[in-house]
């Protein structure tokens, strides 16, 4: 199978995961319900649809963030999270629940991209000029360490309990409950940073020989760094407003795609975005249909899903090392 | 198209590395860059290949500065074989080779005549029969080889190399100097940094000789590679003999104190 064929067999999947997401949770739609109106279909389409699509986007943005981190810092274990883009979002979120302005559905994710905005705004002062991928990933480190910081002063000093539990309840990450108006805010975004982002491919695959063979064949590192932190933060800022904080998809969907595409940086891309909505579509589903008393939150199930993940790693590096 | 060396003067970290360098480098010879450690040899091949801007001077690539040169158009002019061999992803032999196209490529797939220039860079490197194994997992010597591959695959008409024998086993240093005469015989500009006072004096037409940042010699290589200057440049005696074919060959013997 080539890399098209095999990008062409994800997008299918992709697609009948997203149609079949469409039926389950606590209440079960059948395909019949469809046309007939009431409240299945209003479930259907003003829960579950937007839902769905919503889930895809931060998946695919998310994967494909992940693919481009860790081809640009030629680093298998980076995360879209290392430029303390997504910290910084969930800190513009969590202003906007201690102050209570929540009450207004779009508040909420239009503050966590005024963060990630301001992350990456900050993160330019701190690196400057410089194409120093120490220097970049120190700045990222500082950014993510400041923000996390503040946003555990924001939860300790939070007014009420209610808005306590409001905080740390959101920064686990969710899909429960998005409309239709989160998809026109965040989908638009992810698209625009997966243009920016596509442009990657190649000058990330010459730097698999490295910084100064990749200049010597024209690759202009500082405008591929600007690229990558502009699409990375567009990305990693709008599934952040819109979900809260769901990690591990940008870690592992492009390690499992790596392999199959032969390690090539710029291959890793589409395919990683394809698996990431993947992923995330499903395991949405999964926690609406888990017999939990109250859902189980998406990004909960994430990190559990992560960790034997990590563990399989493990396992097979001691396996190669011995 | 000539490339000249214009009064080239460099600073780094406030520290003089190259001083007031003059020279020409002609299309079709091997020039070869000597000198002792930190001599500038690397640096002044990174402003050939328009990676270091000078801060006096410049470097023509006919008439045009090469700092100023569009990078891509300079990526399929000057070819460069960095000192520090860099593999970073688990790929195969044949798509690292395929990486020396990126200055050629379109935007979509390869083209054939791609596919033929990948072909016969290694060929000339020898390592078309490992072309499906992964790269990481080869010996450093063919790992070099690969890399050499990577830089022929461009096509470049100036093919910058920084030590390229560098862990080669002998037989194989022998064939990577042959496929730099070889591009030299094809019409390229070749400029390579070596080590080894033997291996230059066979493969050299012309050396420059670097000492602290300054030209201490340029000129054919048989005029340049004598006692008188590798003594001054390196700090050493060498003993100086000939092959029954007359190929000579060049020993360092003591130190001069």
């Amino acid at each position: 199978m080539n890399n098209a064929q095999r990008n062409g067999l994800l997008a299918a999947v992709l697609l009948l995961a997203m149609l079949a997401s469409l039926l389950a949770g606590p209440v079960w739609v059948s395909p019949s319900d469809w046309g007939a109106g009431g409240l299945k279909a209003i479930i259907l389409f003003e829960l579950r649809l937007p839902r769905a699509i919503l889930g895809a986007a931060i998946g695919a943005g998310l994967g494909l963030a992940g693919a481009v981190m860790q081809g640009f810092l030629r680093n298998p274990l980076a995360d879209p999270g290392l430029f303390g883009v997504s910290s910084s979002a969930a800190l513009g979120a969590v202003i906007s629940l201690y102050f209570g302005f929540a009450a207004s559905a779009l508040l909420l994710p239009l503050f966590a991209l005024a963060g990630a905005a301001l992350g990456m705004a900050a993160l330019s002062l701190l690196v400057g000029r410089s194409e120093s991928l120490i220097l970049f990933t120190l700045a990222g480190l500082i950014l993510a360490s400041l923000s996390g910081s503040l946003t555990a002063l924001m939860i300790s000093l939070a007014p009420t309990p209610f808005a306590t539990a409001q905080i740390v309840n959101w920064l686990m990450g969710a899909l429960t409950d998005r409309s239709w108006a989160d998809v026109q805010l965040v989908v638009p975004l992810i698209v625009l940073g997966a243009i920016i982002l596509a442009g990657t491919a190649r000058p990330l695959d010459s730097l698999t020989l490295g910084e100064t063979a990749a200049r010597s064949m024209g690759v202009d590192l500082g405008r591929l760094q600007w690229r990558v932190v502009i699409g990375v933060g567009l990305l990693v800022g709008a599934s952040v407003a819109a979900a809260g904080i769901i990690g591990f998809v940008g870690l592992i969907v492009p390690h499992l795609v790596r392999p199959l595409v032969g390690h090539r940086p710029g291959a890793v891309l589409l395919p990683s975005a394809l698996a990431g909505a993947l992923l995330v579509v499903l395991a949405d589903s999964l926690v609406r249909v888990l017999p939990t008393t109250s859902e189980l939150r998406l990004g909960i199930a994430m990190s559990l899903l992560g960790t034997p993940f990590f563990l399989a790693l493990l396992v097979r590096m001691r396996r190669e090392l011995t | 198209m000539q490339m000249r060396i214009n009064r080239v003067s460099l600073m780094l970290r406030g520290r003089p590395v190259l001083h007031d360098l003059s020279a020409t480098l002609q299309p079709g010879r091997v020039t070869v860059i000597l000198g002792a450690n930190g001599a500038g040899k690397s640096t002044l091949l990174s402003c050939l290949a328009g990676l270091r801007v000078p801060d006096r001077g410049t470097v023509l690539l006919g008439e045009q500065p090469v700092p100023g040169m569009d990078p891509r158009v300079r990526g399929r002019q000057i070819g460069l074989m960095p000192q520090r061999a860099e593999i970073h992803w688990d790929v195969d032999v044949e798509t690292l080779v395929g990486l020396g196209r990126m200055p050629h490529r379109g935007r979509w797939g390869l083209t054939e005549g791609d596919r033929a220039a990948i072909s016969s860079a290694m060929a000339a490197t020898d390592v078309t029969a490992l072309r499906q194994r992964k790269a990481l997992r080869l010996s450093g010597g063919e790992q070099g080889r690969v890399l050499l591959a990577r830089v022929l695959a461009g096509e470049p008409h100036w093919l910058l190399a920084d030590e390229p024998l560098a862990s080669l086993d002998p037989a194989h240093q022998l064939d990577v100097l042959d496929r730099l005469r070889d591009a030299a015989r094809g019409g390229a500009g070749v400029v390579v940094v070596l080590h080894d006072l033997t291996h230059a004096a066979r493969v050299a037409d012309e050396a420059l000789v670097l000492k602290q940042g300054h030209l201490l010699a340029a000129g054919p290589a048989a005029n340049v590679l004598t006692p008188e200057v590798l003594a001054q440049a390196y700090g050493v005696e060498v003993h100086l003999a000939r092959t029954a074919d007359g190929a000579p060959i060049i020993v360092p013997v003591r130190r001069i104190a």
